[in-house]
């Protein structure tokens, strides 16, 4: 059962081969037993999930549910829950116990999943490695010396030790795409304000964006039925039709143009790496895509840009921590300057002090055009860039990183060496595009991501790009050992 | 661009962090080191480039100003590290007898 997809589950469940009380408690189970080697749960919800799961099968005793009636599924600890801790990874909210609900949560939740806890990640969504959590690193179920990626390594891990079919993420550069490359599973950051961030603790507002992780590109369809869709509460979601992302997985895929940029092929890029990217492009071939050398000169420029424009949002989304209203307060403060530098300083840890403090800088008095304004120029440039590219080409794809799953504590004393690691990433942000990575074979025997990027609200056409890919590979089904 | 730590203890004071000596002198070469990494930028020719605020365009929503939410404080005031007869509890502010 635990290898089926959420798909698969869902047949399962309503033919009433299995009841969601019974898959519930396997993946308690699991979770339990196998969760103390991976670290990717931060909150277990046994009593929520359980009590879900008996909803769950009355309503399919009913016969009144959806395509996600009864499927287990985890959060990303960014997502406020009602009544349930909410960490997003920090000292600063360990003692957070939301009193609402994000608009994702409250979907999936209508839709009928069971929600089996709240998955580890990089502190306020910042790292790419996930070594910046408060609850300690999550490894790698392929290689447990090895980090799962960030920030939703939780999220990733879980998924391929199949310890949750499916669960939210979020990606502001990269961090559903990138720790799903590195732990082999598909990964979908959909269109900037396709999904409602309402809820979903702020990193840099205006790229930041919520989407699904899963087994299968046909499960990312699924979920982002469920996920998508105009809310009122958040004043950047896209009031605009949302198609049926499963409706259109099979069309055919014959003359798609794929895009392949030069710059994404560079000095940097591992060898083995490359070659299962290649090896995915001439499949693409087979199944009729043609190939059409592009570039993006200003992707170059992507990570210095965006590591002026993240940590300044970032700097200024963080002033509401204050150790006042919720979150961590300091003991004693002696007057209420010392109440916030102090209930800061203890609460954040280092990446996020790093970033509160260059965005800052970034936007203090005499460098705000030397750096904001200059990043906000070249963010420009770069969005241009993709602009032409999708005039040539429908879809553009490349390695989602340039390496596989790097050791723990290969890179936490070197912060721009982690910073590259969203190299390719990142610029899809910038952009505000929609991005998906897809498992696409080995190197080293370590996961490799495929990336995939669409035009702007081009979800459908990514899901059935990726799905016909997995339909002749089976590179999305292969699950770590000793899991 | 090299910080100096009177620049990082005067950034540390802006974002209200507190910051120990060793904090300084370690802060001070890594944000050193990543300002010289985003002055990359400066390679870029920007002259007449609109600076990007938001990849979609996105006009303020407009709604009838009418009541929409429910008056919940105690349910916020619940996760508050310190309150009293519904009220936030903070340091003593304002100086006098």
């Amino acid at each position: 059962m635990i290898n089926k997809t959420i798909a698969e589950l869902s047949k399962e469940l309503h033919a009433k081969k299995i009841s969601s009380v019974e898959l519930t408690q396997q993946f308690l189970d699991r979770i339990k037993k196998l969760d103390k080697n991976l670290n990717s749960f931060i909150t277990l919800t046994e009593d929520h999930a359980l009590a879900d799961a008996k909803k769950a099968d009355a309503q399919i005793a009913k016969g009144a549910t959806t395509p996600l009636t009864g499927i287990p599924f985890a959060h990303k600890d960014i997502f406020c829950t009602q009544g349930i801790k909410t960490s997003c990874g920090s000292k600063m909210l360990d003692p957070y116990i939301s009193p609402y609900d994000a608009t994702v949560v409250t979907r999936l939740k209508d839709a009928g999943t069971v929600l089996l806890g709240k998955t580890n990640m990089d502190e306020f969504a910042m790292g790419s490695s996930n070594e910046n959590s408060f609850y300690g690193p999550v490894k790698n179920p392929w290689d447990l010396e090895r980090v799962p990626g960030g920030s939703s390594g939780g999220s990733a891990a879980a998924v391929a030790a199949r310890l949750t079919p499916g669960a939210t993420g979020t990606d502001t550069g990269g961090s559903i795409r990138q720790p799903a490359a590195l732990c082999g599973v598909s990964g979908l950051k959909p269109t900037y304000g396709r999904v409602s961030r309402y809820g979903m603790i702020a990193f840099a507002s205006s790229l930041d964006q919520g989407g699904p992780l899963a087994k299968s590109a046909e499960d990312l369809a699924i979920l982002l039925n469920a996920m998508a869709g105009h809310d009122e509460r958040d004043s950047t979601s896209v009031d605009m039709a949302v198609p049926d992302f499963t409706a259109t997985l099979n069309d055919s895929i014959r003359g798609l143009r794929i895009g392949l940029p030069k710059e994404y092929f560079d000095e940097g890029l591992d060898k083995n790496v490359a070659i299962a990217i290649q090896n995915a492009i001439k499949e693409y071939e087979k199944l009729g895509a043609t190939i059409h050398d592009i570039h993006l000169p200003s992707s170059a420029l992507s990570i210095p840009a965006y590591y002026v424009l993240a940590p300044a949002e970032c700097s200024s989304n963080l002033a509401r921590f204050d150790g006042v209203r919720y979150g961590h307060r300091c003991k004693d403060p002696k007057d209420l300057e010392d109440l916030y530098k102090r209930s800061r300083s203890e609460g954040f840890g280092s990446e996020v002090t790093r970033r509160i403090m260059i965005g800052t800088y970034a936007l203090s008095a005499g460098y705000y055009d030397a750096y904001y304004l200059k990043a906000q120029k070249i963010r420009g440039l770069i969005r241009e860039d993709f602009i032409n590219a999708f005039k040539k080409v429908d879809v553009i794809m490349g390695p989602t990183s340039p390496t596989p799953a790097f050791k723990l504590g290969e890179k936490v004393s070197d912060p721009i060496s982690m910073y590259l690691s969203d190299i390719y990433t990142i610029a899809v942000n910038l952009a505000g595009l929609p991005g998906m990575s897809i498992p696409a074979g080995f190197a080293n025997d370590l996961p490799v991501g495929l990336h995939l990027v669409g035009n702007f609200f081009e979800e459908v056409r990514l899901l059935n790009v990726a799905h016909h890919y997995q339909k002749v590979t089976d590179w999305h089904t292969r699950s770590p050992k000793g899991f | 661009m090299s910080l100096t730590a009177a620049d990082v203890k005067k950034i540390a004071h802006l974002a209200r962090l507190n910051m120990s000596d060793t904090d300084v002198e370690v802060y001070s070469k890594q944000l050193s080191s990543i300002l010289e990494f985003v002055e990359q930028m400066n390679k870029a020719d920007t002259t007449g480039i609109e600076p990007l605020a938001h990849s979609i365009e996105i006009a303020a929503p407009m709604r009838d100003d009418q009541v929409s939410e429910t008056n919940q404080r105690a349910a916020f005031q619940a996760i508050a590290p310190q309150v009293e007869a519904g009220l936030y509890l903070v340091p003593k502010v304002i100086e006098g007898e």
